[in-house]
């Protein structure tokens, strides 16, 4: 066996749930280095969004992500109202936040389970799957939907919540918790989980800042940020509540900051439940949206998510510039990393809770085959597929250009 | 001759071992799945599975050593059967026994585990020589605690014959209960033995794939499988007939009766492991392996020593 081995995990491997590329040099099991090559989901969402009205963008950046599909359609929308100067009624407002939360506590349930399975623990993943699936229900139940809500409207929300919905998801809120306290417990207390855990992917608070982590990544080096009191919107300014954080630098940091931000969310739910005001839930948005421009910051599960937003005055926008957690925090993985076993892979780089289809925004395509080693625009692509179609007997050069 | 033959192939031997081992693979799996709230597969779910592995194609790696990636499966089997001979099962008497068959059933027992190696080895996979590497970085780390329970054992009976040890356990009815520290180190190095539960390192899925066993598909996966059912049923009797050496003595019905419930009991304590721990790192299993078992397992033989000198004299 050669000293040093590379090794490539991805694009298709069985710890990863999407296609990316780590490419890793190994010494027996220690990892010497590792890089990233991300690209392998790209969708052109955001040229797509350019050439679609506002309303048809809500659902197609709905779709970016299948875990916070939420966070991304509020973003967008909030950036749109912002431009638009729309006065978003308060109960819009708050049903936004609960499903908002109600995302959050499905997608940290979700996490532990992967973070179970990459551990070789598959009884946590279950576990926390079969409670996962009590807020799934809920989301259905309230929202239409098990993911893609679809709840957002430019001006509102599209659904009022019912009071027997709302008794629904206070009784449910008592079980999560009392769920959510025996998985403290287990995560505090059970030696293999901490044994795995602790001490795994130490990112210090220095380096979380200056490589731009965000979201509980983030708040476990003790980095106190949090979009929602930094920068409140919807109705996160008239609720109280904490920003968890924690020092232990590590993944089993990351943990804690997960359970313990689910006990916060239950906490905010419930308080959303009990003050929503009543009214209507949505303002008529005008089709043209006047031109301007505006940044939206909103805190994903996974962390801090923005959107940029500029409109022309007609119905389709002009730039949507979508910036995914997982951007800000893959570069932290390359670091944690490094001189770290193999079989600490999985779980630290689960532990940002990844979802690359969500950050792949920019491809560039080279022509390999040619001299020069210039980039490929739009219209040599296109004269290129054009081209390459005719060679097997197939012509769409008539069609419409775009 | 005919006898024989009867017993090797049929019964005890290959024909139970095969179904025995299918039906230990459904018990664990099924209490796996509801340890885990699941349903948990059906009772014909081993058969269907190796059916349907050895109605697929054999694909042979390119850069692999095609003899060497075949045979593997077939000595891994034929040794795990070949060791089911020595041990008794439900009598003091082994099918075939001579003096010294215990330090042969225990390299019977390591040849499998060899063969998971040099088949990873072989397939010329990456993840498949991590995996190999990691087999055999384990086998250092478990063999020598259950080698050191089991001598610890036989040490007390002074014999080197597991159908002795049975004999001398069932003259001295109670002795056995010395010995069960070394039954908790033997059910752990097991784990280790099988690659199951916290130890499945070398076929760490969300790692390194399936480790040795990659490359490995239809005809010959499925015997390795095989080979791995058949190894819990040989390694949970030898554990048995060493450590819990009691109800041999009875008619055969009734000692038959005792002895699944022996074997199911160290399956069912298997599963239980694997269903509340989570994977060890290879560093810590090391760690663990030589820092609390092997200890243990000489104070095992301390044990014996001073049970041999103060009670049997």
């Amino acid at each position: 066996m050669p000293k040093k081995v590379r090794i490539p995990v991805g694009p298709q491997h069985p710890a990863l749930k999407e296609p990316v590329s780590f490419s890793l040099e190994l010494s027996g099991e220690r990892i010497l280095e590792a890089t990233i090559r991300l690209g392998y989901n790209h969708r052109g969402i955001e040229k797509a969004c350019e050439e679609r009205s506002y309303i048809q963008d809500l659902y197609l950046l709905e779709r970016i992500c299948g875990i916070c599909s939420h966070s991304h359609s509020t973003c967008f929308v909030q950036a749109v109202e912002e431009i638009a100067k729309l006065e978003v009624p308060k109960r819009g407002l708050y049903i936004r936040t609960l499903i908002a939360e109600l995302e959050r506590v499905h997608s940290h349930l979700l996490w532990l389970g992967v973070a179970g399975h990459e551990i070789g623990f598959d009884t946590l993943l279950m576990f926390t799957w079969n409670d996962r699936e009590i807020v799934m229900d809920l989301l259905a139940e309230t929202t239409g939907n098990r993911v893609n809500y679809g709840i957002n409207s430019i001006g509102g929300v599209r659904r009022d919540i019912t009071d027997e919905q709302i008794k629904k998801i206070m009784k449910a809120m008592d079980t999560l918790e009392e769920r959510t306290k025996y998985y403290i417990k287990i995560a505090t207390e059970e030696t293999t989980i901490i044994q795995r855990l602790s001490g795994v992917g130490v990112l210090s608070h220095d380096d979380a800042v200056k490589l731009g982590a965000v979201g509980p990544t983030a708040r476990a080096s003790s980095v106190d940020r949090d979009v929602r009191r930094d920068d409140p919107y919807a109705a996160y300014g008239e609720i109280k509540f904490k920003v968890i954080t924690d020092n232990h630098n590590d993944v089993y940091g990351r943990t804690i900051v997960r359970v313990l931000e689910l006990m916060e969310s239950y906490n905010i739910i419930r308080q959303l439940l009990q003050n929503i005001p009543a009214g209507p839930i949505a303002v008529k948005a005008p089709r043209k949206i006047p031109a301007g421009e505006a940044l939206s910051r909103y805190e994903a599960p996974r962390g801090e998510d923005v959107h940029y937003v500029k409109s022309n005055g007609t119905e389709n926008p002009e730039r949507v510039k979508v910036r995914a957690p997982t951007l800000a925090n893959i570069q932290a993985v390359a670091h944690m990393l490094k001189d770290r076993y193999l079989a600490d892979m999985p779980i630290i780089i689960a532990a940002i809770d990844p979802c690359f289809s969500c950050t792949d925004r920019a491809i560039t395509v080279k022509d390999l085959g040619q001299k020069s080693e210039g980039l490929m625009q739009w219209g040599d692509l296109r004269k290129y597929s054009i081209e390459w179609y005719k060679g097997k007997g197939i012509d769409f050069s008539n069609l419409k250009k775009i | 001759m005919g006898q024989a033959i009867y017993n090797i192939l049929v019964f005890p031997g290959l024909f139970f071992l095969i179904l025995f081992g299918w039906a230990a693979e459904f018990i664990d799996r099924k209490i796996y799945a509801r340890g885990q709230k699941r349903v948990g597969p059906p009772w014909y779910q081993p058969v269907a599975d190796f059916i349907k592995l050895a109605a697929k194609e054999d694909i042979v790696p390119e850069e692999a050593s095609a003899t060497s990636f075949k045979l593997m499966p077939l000595i891994a089997m034929a040794s795990a059967v070949t060791a089911f001979f020595y041990i008794p099962l439900w009598t003091t008497e082994a099918l075939f026994s001579f003096y010294g068959d215990i330090i042969v059933v225990m390299y019977l027992l390591t040849i499998p585990t060899l063969t998971f190696f040099l088949g990873g080895w072989y397939s010329r996979s990456l993840y498949s020589t991590i995996g190999a590497m990691r087999t055999l970085t384990q086998l250092f780390a478990y063999e020598v605690p259950l080698f050191v329970v089991i001598l610890a054992s036989a040490l007390l009976a002074n014999t080197w014959s597991l159908s002795e040890i049975t004999k001398f356990y069932a003259l001295h009815p109670h002795l056995w209960i010395f010995n069960l520290l070394g039954f908790g180190i033997g059910i752990i190095a097991l784990l280790g033995k099988l690659e199951k539960g916290p130890f499945d390192i070398p076929e760490a899925e969300t790692e390194i794939v399936a480790g040795s066993f990659t490359e490995y598909g239809g005809r010959l996966l499925a015997f390795f499988r095989l080979t791995l059912d058949i190894e819990v049923i040989v390694g949970a009797s030898l554990l048995a007939a060493v450590f819990l050496p009691f109800g041999l003595n009875l008619t055969p019905a009734i000692g038959f009766v005792i002895y699944i419930i022996k074997v199911l009991f160290i399956v069912i304590l298997l599963a239980v492991l694997r269903t509340i721990l989570a994977r060890f790192r290879i560093d810590q299993m090391l760690d663990f392996c030589w820092r609390y078992l092997a200890p243990l397992a000489f104070i095992q033989i301390l044990i014996n020593l001073l049970v041999k000198g103060l009670l049997l004299r």
